[in-house]
């Protein structure tokens, strides 16, 4: 593996895109790869749009992707996505939440919520995975483990073994909450494969 | 032999490497991004561990245990070491006996902050050894080499983090703990009594060992030359060297300093000798720069870089090898997201009523800073912990026409406001202070403090009692209310503000974060919805503004009740009922 890989989990702060994050790197850890990820704490977690990176390979220097340099991002709201695009290299895959959570001044009706947002994602060139991770997460008695299930969907495209995944997860959660983070795993890496 | 890496964030290899060395004592006053270090230490028994009511109690348990021989650290985010900066000169002049480190958590780019000084310039400042970890494996590595450090020139030592280190994570190789016995502990006056007469003597010695200290920095393993590319000489220092590394790979040669005051002038001098143009690649001030020109040497710097925000591999690649980032045609009309008061904050209502006071409202730093963006827009000042007590005050003496409103925090009140509150009793001054007692810190992420009845370990303890505190500083007019009735917040508010004395009001209910686990039930818009908007000057983010209507995510309600009692059409009611 010569340069890193590079991904990105953005969304809305309070959605869980951390313990996406943290099951994601230790899976690369234990993927044998050097690892480096950077999160956001702190204010924007109050609703703001909050980005995690995270980057494996052989060897990685700084903890940040660069714009034009994610192979992949996963997005779990639609607008976030449309935001953080640009992150991705010509040909990287997004994969996407299908919820809008609007911002404050969409609220208010002094901004309006992008239109066609899929649509444009293709125009530019970015293979798009489209998730109802919600309808998804409530199928299997779980609307709060919708980060897990998105990190499933996306899974695949990592190439870590599956049992990689199960141990990063059984690492990363409480003991009580292993069984609803794997069945929420397993629902997106079906789904991915469908 | 195999060994052990685990994925941690710089601030949990601080509480690891803290622990591995034998530290006994850590204390801190929570701020993004330094407030992980003491929560992950806390799961250590060996390790006695206090959320203090500041930074500068911090700092001065932390001494005191340095003092009776323990290692100790205390931890806080940049602005922090403002508030502790008093404790800390004289720490350099008395030394430690335990070893002491001082981590300072600086925010460039000002993710969570009010400013983004850089607190580099502290350590010098205050004469003390300077530590800049590059990532979690160094952020752990340095918090022993720091101690020993500390404990060998007899003086503190700040490691110097940044939000990039703080809050990325790395690989980190996990060591056993090492325990040490406590140091002997003898009086000592001449040590630790600043008074002038031996505070000359210790300026003397001082200066003898930051000398020794220097010498010391041409030979700390984590100041070297690391590469040999022919194109690009750099000397840079913490995540600057991450990001010099990934824009410029082989082709330079890089000195990378660890140990940055006192600078390695012997290896600098040799390094700016060996190579024709000399690059310093550091983040946010020249703090490298002017120290290696102080030394009459010549090298490019700030001229080229940026000293304001964040540096990134993006901005190097662009300055030294012309490259640009891709563009950014994706983004262009997309709407901002800021943070929010979250849905439920009891703090929102209490906002609300304040804005119908026709009132100058000061404010402080916490979530309810959030309180300045719109629709409430009540905020109008927000300076620094306890700012709002002491810049009402300010007000109300030059302007006695005007009414004036400070809000702040609980933790933030205990912080630094009880000062400010003793102020304006004792210096006669009428104004109005809300305390927004959500009973936790809640902008950091739920940390316990003196009024909240928990330490950071979670064990029940006596708890400060807001109201007769406030008595006990003179004020007589004291109201509490619930901060989710509306109609209770507007009498005590109203009252206090007619009342012609200092008041106080205390509105009162748990942060919604904490409260969520109980799952209140949630309200819907019934169809006496007349599209007034009214319930939209509350800014709750679980109210949607749909065509026609008003509706409410049920995912996000949380069912405080606040909009029920600003609607005036009786259009807001229980889900299910
Ligand atoms: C000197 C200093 N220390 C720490 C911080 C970090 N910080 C920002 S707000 C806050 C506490 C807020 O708690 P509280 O006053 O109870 O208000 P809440 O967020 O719960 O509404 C802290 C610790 C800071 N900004 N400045």
């Amino acid at each position: 593996m010569g340069k890193p890989f590079n991904a990105l989990i953005v969304g809305v702060g309070g959605q869980g895109t951390l313990l996406a994050s943290k099951v994601l790197g230790e899976a690369a850890r234990l993927s044998g790869f050097d690892v480096k990820q950077s999160e956001v704490h702190g204010m924007a977690q109050r609703g703001g749009s909050v980005v995690t990176h995270v980057r494996f390979g052989d060897k990685v220097y700084t903890p940040l992707v660069e714009m034009g340099q994610a192979d992949l991002i996963i997005a779990f709201e639609k607008l976030e996505a449309l935001r953080w695009a640009e992150y991705l290299k010509p040909g990287g895959v997004i994969v996407v939440n299908d919820l809008e959570i609007p911002p404050i001044p969409v609220i208010l009706g002094a901004a309006s919520y992008p239109e066609a947002v899929y649509e444009r994602l293709e125009q530019a060139g970015i293979s798009v995975v489209r998730i109802n991770a919600v309808e998804a997460a409530r199928q299997i008695g779980e609307v709060r483990a919708v980060n897990v299930l998105l990190l499933g969907v996306a899974a695949k495209i990592f190439g870590f073994d599956k049992h990689v995944w199960e141990e990063a997860i059984k690492t990363s959660v409480s003991d009580k909450s292993v069984p609803v983070n794997l069945a929420a795993f397993n629902k997106g890496w079906e789904m991915q494969g469908a | 032999m195999f060994s052990i890496k685990r994925l941690l964030s710089g601030n949990e290899a601080i509480a690891r490497g803290a622990y591995e060395a034998g530290v006994r004592a850590a204390c801190a006053y929570p701020g993004t991004p330094s407030t992980e270090i003491l929560e992950n230490m806390a799961q250590y028994d060996e390790i006695y561990c206090e959320w203090a009511p500041n930074e500068k109690v911090a700092v001065e348990v932390a001494q005191g245990a340095s003092i009776a021989g323990a290692r100790a650290i205390a931890a806080m985010k940049h602005v922090g070491v403002n508030v502790a900066a008093d404790p800390m000169f004289s720490f350099a002049y008395t030394g430690v006996n335990g070893g002491f480190i001082l981590v300072s958590a600086d925010d460039p780019g000002m993710h969570s902050s009010q400013n983004e000084q850089d607190n580099r310039y502290y350590a010098k400042f205050m004469k003390i050894a300077l530590l800049e970890p590059s990532d979690s494996q160094e952020a752990k590595d340095f918090v022993a080499a720091g101690l020993e450090i500390s404990e060998t020139f007899d003086m503190p030592v700040m490691l110097r983090t940044t939000t990039r280190i703080s809050h990325s994570k790395g690989l980190v190789e996990m060591g056993e703990r090492c325990e040490l016995p406590l140091k002997n502990y003898e009086k000592n006056v001449a040590k630790y009594v600043v008074i002038p007469a031996n505070a000359r003597k210790l300026r003397l010695s001082l200066e003898e060992r930051l000398g020794r200290l220097a010498e010391y920095a041409n030979t700390f393993p984590g100041n070297r030359v690391e590469g040999n590319g022919a194109e690009f000489a750099v000397i840079t220092s913490g995540i600057a060297y991450q990001y010099a590394r990934e824009a410029l790979g082989d082709r330079a040669t890089y000195l990378k300093l660890s140990l940055t005051f006192p600078l390695p002038d012997t290896l600098i001098r040799e390094f700016i000798a060996a190579h024709p143009v000399v690059y310093v690649i550091e983040e946010g001030e020249p703090f490298l720069e002017e120290q290696i020109k102080a030394l009459g040497l010549k090298v490019i710097g700030k001229e080229l870089f940026p000293r304001i925000g964040e540096l990134s591999a993006a901005i190097i690649r662009q300055k030294l090898l012309g490259e640009n980032a891709g563009n950014p045609a994706l983004a262009s009309d997309i709407p901002v997201r800021p943070p929010v008061l979250c849905p439920g904050c009891p703090h929102r209502g209490v906002f609300y009523i304040i804005n119908k006071l026709g009132a100058i409202v000061t404010s402080d730093i916490g979530c309810y800073s959030l309180g300045v963006l719109p629709p409430l827009s009540a905020v109008e000042t927000c300076v620094c912990m306890g700012a709002s007590i002491g810049n009402a005050m300010g007000i109300a003496k030059m302007r006695p026409d005007k009414k004036v409103v400070a809000t702040i925090g609980d933790s933030t009140f205990l912080h630094s406001g009880v000062t400010g509150l003793m102020d304006v009793v004792y210096n006669k001054g009428i104004l109005t202070l809300v305390i927004l007692d959500n009973s936790i810190t809640g902008m950091t992420g739920h940390q316990h403090h003196p009024g909240t009845g928990f330490t950071i370990k979670g064990e029940p303890v006596r708890q400060v009692n807001l109201e007769a505190l406030v008595r006990a500083c003179g004020v007589e007019k004291v109201w509490i209310v619930n901060a989710m009735d509306l109609d209770e917040v507007e009498k005590a508010l109203r009252a206090a503000l007619n009342c012609g004395e200092p008041a106080v009001v205390i509105t009162r209910q748990p942060c919604a974060l904490i409260e969520k686990e109980k799952h209140r039930t949630g309200y819907i818009v019934n169809e006496q919805c007349k599209y007034c908007k009214m319930c939209l000057k509350l800014g709750c983010p679980a109210l949607e503004n749909k065509p026609g209507k008003v509706s409410i995510n049920e995912a996000l309600c949380n069912g405080c009740g606040v909009c029920v009692q600003v609607c005036k059409f009786s259009a807001i009611g229980k889900a299910g009922i």
